[in-house]
């Protein structure tokens, strides 16, 4: 994918993105750029789009205007049969696990295998249990239901199934919230570890700094609908951005000012 | 004519609400005939709907039944016309109690059991995460429910014919002193294959109709938990609605000239 001058395709390429949800403007005019293999933190308030922002990426929301480039093509266009190939390269955890609970551990894990890589279901459980045991998981989990797992179980789980397909870029949003500190960076450092161990690209969410600074390599900030402010994760504490020292210091005085109207 | 405002908003409210039902039941049918097809899912639903419906519509049937031949005893006996109750339960069940009162006691049941299933999935980001493992979820959600209810109600309504024919013949043998062959070869002699078939396709339509409400509510709930409950309640309504409208038109195209 190297062009001329030694420019290399951005995995992710996003111009002058917007989505608004009735008169409310979510994202307005988001540029960003995720090279590939690089692990992008973004950070920004509750409620500022930022899981907006990733399912827009991902297509289970269409933009308002913008573009959305993956390896160089455009996917705010995209038609059906197409958008289903890009859909392979994905890989998400939900802000919630979004386990499918009428389905065992297993299965869930399996899922993608068996429906898009079509494997047989005994081959696609060993290889749930092999996945699980990647996460950390023993393979008595496999049969339970996702409702008897706690918390940081199902974040395992869910990314157990978010790596099983072995996807090229990896979606996470907020991976440690609701997890206690320790959990938090168990499963930061299972994150990191998978998304070396697959080459992928990753696009995290999180308002926790402690995982932005064990996940990124590079940090960007949303606010009022634009990214505010990006660079390297070592820089972030010299950021000479207010926002940004307001946010990673967690001080209640500042430039961003608390909506608590939504 | 700020008059005339409110009946304009709510004109245009209701025919909105028609469209977005009919592209989703196009969609969600162009979706139940074109492959990948989720067998499994197919069975698991056929099962729930069908299978475990069976308790329920097997009571109402059998005390519909039993009712029936009472109330049309103490009416006809004061004519003396008590041989017509085979003839009366028998055209009751399998035209319009079978169908209608199975199709309500399943809409309580399964389009509510749907509308919550699927409205979880949805604000739970289920459905989300359907989509991004190149998954369809009106393939692997709403087509098997779709056909498992097309295929399952007619069987239940033919259990649900038989046991309310039972229910008739029970009362009338051991209550009211008729009998047994006799009841059994008047029913025979006086069913019609008309009556049957026209309650098994309403019986269909119902299924379909029932399956697709609660697909319907469950997929566009919005907003936690209220939402979802919201959505059942929807389904459910609608559901009972549609039984009784389309009852009403498969009626007419069967049995008027
Ligand atoms: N499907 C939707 N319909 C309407 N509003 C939405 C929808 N999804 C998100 N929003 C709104 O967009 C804003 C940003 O949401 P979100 O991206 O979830 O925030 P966060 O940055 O905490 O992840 C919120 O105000 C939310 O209410
Ligand atoms: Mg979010």
């Amino acid at each position: 994918m190297k062009s001329d001058a030694g420019y290399r395709v951005p995995k992710i390429q996003i111009r002058d993105l917007r989505k608004a949800f009735g008169a409310k403007q979510v994202l307005d005019g988001i540029d960003l750029e995720i090279a590939t293999g690089e692990s992008l933190v973004i950070i920004g308030g509750s409620g500022t789009g930022k899981s907006v922002l990733i399912k827009n990426i991902i297509g289970l929301i269409a933009p308002d205007s913008g573009s959305i480039m993956i390896d160089g093509t455009e996917t705010t266009t995209m038609r059906h049969a197409e958008r289903d190939r890009i859909m392979h390269k994905f890989g998400m955890l939900f802000q919630g696990g979004a386990l499918f609970d009428s389905l065992p551990v297993w299965e869930n894990v399996a899922f993608g295998l068996i429906q898009v890589q079509r494997l047989a279901r005994p081959r696609a459980r060993e290889q749930a249990i092999e996945i699980l045991a990647q996460v950390g998981l023993p393979p008595e989990v496999a049969d339970l239901s996702p409702s008897e797992l706690s918390g940081g179980m199902q974040k395992r789980v869910s990314l157990a199934r978010s790596i099983a397909t072995q996807p090229e870029i990896m979606f996470f949003d907020e991976p440690t919230t609701g997890l206690d500190p320790i959990m938090g960076s168990v499963i930061d450092d299972l994150i990191v570890k998978s998304v070396r161990e697959l080459g992928a690209t990753a696009l995290s969410i999180t308002h926790d700094m402690a995982s932005a600074r064990r996940i990124a390599d590079r940090v960007a900030m949303i606010h009022g609908g634009k990214i505010i402010w990006s660079g390297k994760v070592d820089e972030i504490d010299r950021s000479g951005n207010a926002h940004v020292e307001q946010f990673i210091n967690g001080l209640a005085e500042g430039p961003i000012k608390m909506q608590v109207k939504g | 004519m700020p008059f005339f405002a409110p009946i304009g908003r709510s004109t245009i409210a209701f025919f909105t609400i028609i469209g977005r039902v009919a592209l989703f039941t196009l969609y969600s049918v162009s979706h139940c005939v074109r492959p990948p097809f989720f067998p499994r899912q197919i069975g698991r639903q056929m099962l729930e709907i069908g299978f475990y419906s069976l308790p329920v519509v097997g009571l109402t049937a059998i005390f519909t039944g039993m009712v029936l031949a009472l109330q049309s005893f103490t009416g006809f006996s004061r004519f003396s016309a008590e041989s017509a109750i085979p003839n009366i339960v028998v055209v009751s069940i399998t035209r319009e109690l079978g169908p209608v009162l199975a199709g309500l006691m399943v809409a309580g049941r399964v389009s509510a059991a749907i509308a919550a299933e699927i409205g979880t999935m949805r604000v739970t980001e289920q459905i989300d995460a359907l989509t991004t493992l190149s998954t369809n979820p009106y393939k692997y959600l709403i087509a098997p429910r779709l056909i498992a209810g097309l295929f399952m109600l007619p069987l239940l309504v033919l259990v649900a014919d038989i046991i309310g024919v039972l229910g008739g013949f029970v009362v009338s043998v051991f209550t009211l002193g008729f009998n047994p062959t006799t009841y059994l070869k008047n029913t025979w002699d006086f069913m019609q294959v008309m009556d049957v078939v026209s309650g098994l396709v309403k019986a269909a339509v119902f299924g379909f109709l029932l399956t697709l409400m609660g697909c319907y509510h469950g997929y566009n709930s919005r907003g936690g938990a209220q939402g979802v409950g919201q959505a059942t309640t929807n389904a459910v309504v609608s559901a009972s609605i549609l039984i009784f409208l389309s009852n009403y038109i498969v009626t007419t195209l069967f049995f008027t000239q």
